[in-house]
């Protein structure tokens, strides 16, 4: 508990499981190799190497686009517009239900009875309803990830000292002030830390619906390989979604540090 | 003007009385300490003013006009705690108030009428001492300063009445000393009422002009909640008067004040007289021990 890393070790300890994780992988894989040459288990990194290349500068033969570029923008694309509405709506519906009572009265039930709705057993649905193409993937994310963040806006706003609203009434402010001025931009941090949270489900929801009708995305060609046991470019793939949520996930970490300095006085550095 | 009266009013809740038969004159540009034990309503008398809880029966006139049900900008407030906004610099905690007035629908003003809320969010805060920290965020001051801020805000939108919720209850005794130092000038320059709660006696006796002490003075053991509190002691502090507060020793401005120093339904004065006799020699701590031992030969 008292013995603490230096920035260098620290580093150096934080590296030392992908490095071990690495070797057995390069190991276990040498010896299926040497049992059995045509293995599809665990390919080689030399192979996986290939395959990535190939995927990310040669155009596909029969489509002419180059595959990986257009999973990934694919992909990206709805996961952007499924997680930038349902922050919006999140943002609209967490301010209502936190600050109005009568909204709260009247929504607050319903908006917690359909966050135990399991999504994906509504696929099926939006799938009849609207259709195979882009927008039921959307309304799926929209619909795993939106209830979890109204909840979440609504206690945030619900932890608020009641004394801070008081006093804003008291300086003059409507509640449409004191929801834009005071709340809004108190909840804006929790907010960004409910949005990383919701990377997670909001990729899974994404993955599954490419999984099930798709032409392209990341989720489509992962469950395309797999009628052809094509170990590498799946692991890849894999490894490329974990990358770009992590990613995701930092970079909306260092945002809410940088535009709201303020709530993060209190972080042990 | 700022002249408050309560007439009958009580604060229910549920089959539990809080407060009954509270009836007040409360005169402009008086200071009010309202003391009391805990429990005994002090707070929800504050919200009463306040406008964030409404009387059961009976009705609130501020200047002759009942009390909207609501906060709004005539009554200016200061919390123990929260009272400041955490993000916001010093500077916008002030200047937010301008905001809230001038613009109704973004709450952000721009170009001439910002720097003109800026210049006079700039002056409220050089006078409660903080123009150096303009740009820091509340996080970054004491407790003290804090509490300086909220005065300022709270005074930005040149309240009729400033109401004080255990203001400087959570400040050490030398900062609780400036805080009086710096809100009794304000007060007599803005000539506004104020009505301060407090648990420390010497502040209350010291501070005010007059004295409002709210207990239960009947207890039914069978329902404890069956009887209110009302107002067991009123005293008009005159600085004139025999009751000598250490550590403030200074007079405050009595003009506005009655000459008899108690009403009637209160303590005798003659008691009172002997006591404060002896009073100059003592410290605070034992005032305060005076004051409830007086209040119980009564």
């Amino acid at each position: 508990m008292n013995i603490v890393p230096n920035p260098r070790s620290g580093l150096l300890l934080g590296f030392l499981p992908f490095v071990l994780i690495a070797a057995i992988y390069l190991l276990a894989s040498a010896e299926r190799r040497a049992a059995n040459p045509d293995d599809k288990l665990l390919p080689p990194v030399a192979e996986m190497a290939d395959t990535v290349r190939r995927l990310a500068t040669e155009p596909d033969r029969r489509t002419e686009e180059i595959v990986l570029w257009t999973d990934t923008a694919a992909s990206l694309q709805r996961l952007a517009i499924g997680l930038g509405v349902a922050t919006l709506i999140a943002l609209t519906f967490g301010l209502a239900l936190g600050v109005l009572p009568m909204v709260n009265a009247t929504l607050g039930t319903l908006v917690a009875i359909i966050s135990m709705i399991p999504p994906m057993a509504v696929l099926p649905i939006l799938f009849i309803v609207f259709g195979l193409g882009e927008l039921s993937k959307v309304v799926l994310i929209i619909f795993g990830v939106a209830p979890c963040l109204i909840r979440d806006m609504a206690l945030a706003v619900a932890r608020l000292p009641r004394e801070q609203l008081i006093k804003a009434q008291s300086l003059g402010a409507s509640s449409w002030q004191v929801a834009i001025r005071v709340v809004l931009p108190q909840i804006m941090p929790r907010l960004i830390e409910a949005v990383r949270l919701q990377l997670g489900p909001a990729f899974l929801f994404l993955i599954s619906a490419e999984a099930i009708a798709a032409d392209a995305g990341l989720g489509y060609r992962i469950f395309l390989m797999r009628r052809y046991l094509s170990m590498d470019v799946i692991l890849p793939y894999v490894a490329w979604i974990t990358l770009l949520s992590y990613a995701m996930d930092y970079a909306l970490a260092r945002l809410a540090r940088r535009g709201f300095s303020w709530a993060y006085v209190e972080e042990r550095r | 003007m700022s002249a408050l009266s309560l007439r009958n009013v009580w604060v229910e809740y549920g089959d539990q009385i809080v407060l009954e038969r509270i009836n007040l004159e409360i005169a402009s540009g008086a200071f009010i300490s309202v003391v009391g034990p805990s429990g005994a309503g002090k707070s929800t008398f504050l919200r009463l003013i306040l406008g964030q809880e409404q009387p059961t029966r009976g009705t609130i006139l501020l200047d002759g006009t009942p009390l909207p049900p609501e906060p709004g900008p005539d009554r200016g407030v200061v919390f123990q705690r929260y009272s400041v906004f955490p993000h916001l610099t010093v500077l916008r905690n002030v200047l937010i108030a301008y905001e809230f007035e001038a613009s109704k629908v973004v709450g952000q003003l721009t170009g001439k009428a910002r720097r003109d809320a800026i210049a006079k969010s700039e002056h409220l805060l050089e006078g409660v001492g903080l123009a150096a920290h303009r740009d820091k965020y509340p996080s970054a001051l004491s407790g003290g300063m804090q509490q300086r801020l909220a005065i300022a805000q709270a005074l930005a939108r040149r309240p009729r009445v400033l109401l004080l919720d255990e203001p400087f209850g959570a400040l050490d005794p030398g900062t609780r000393a400036q805080m009086h130092a710096l809100i009794r000038p304000l007060w007599r320059e803005l000539r506004m009422t104020i009505i301060m709660v407090t648990h420390d006696i010497t502040e209350a006796f010291g501070l005010g002009t007059r004295l409002i002490a709210l207990d239960r003075p009947r207890l039914d053991p069978h329902a404890p909640g069956r009887h209110g509190a009302v107002v067991t002691y009123d005293l008009h502090l005159s600085r004139g008067g025999p009751v000598p507060i250490p550590r403030f020793s200074k007079p405050l401005d009595s003009k506005s004040l009655d000459s008899k120093s108690l009403d009637s339904k209160s303590l005798d004065s003659k008691s009172l007289d002997s006591k404060s006799l002896d009073s100059k020699s003592l410290d605070p701590s034992d005032e305060q021990a005076n004051a409830r031992e007086r209040r119980q030969n009564a």
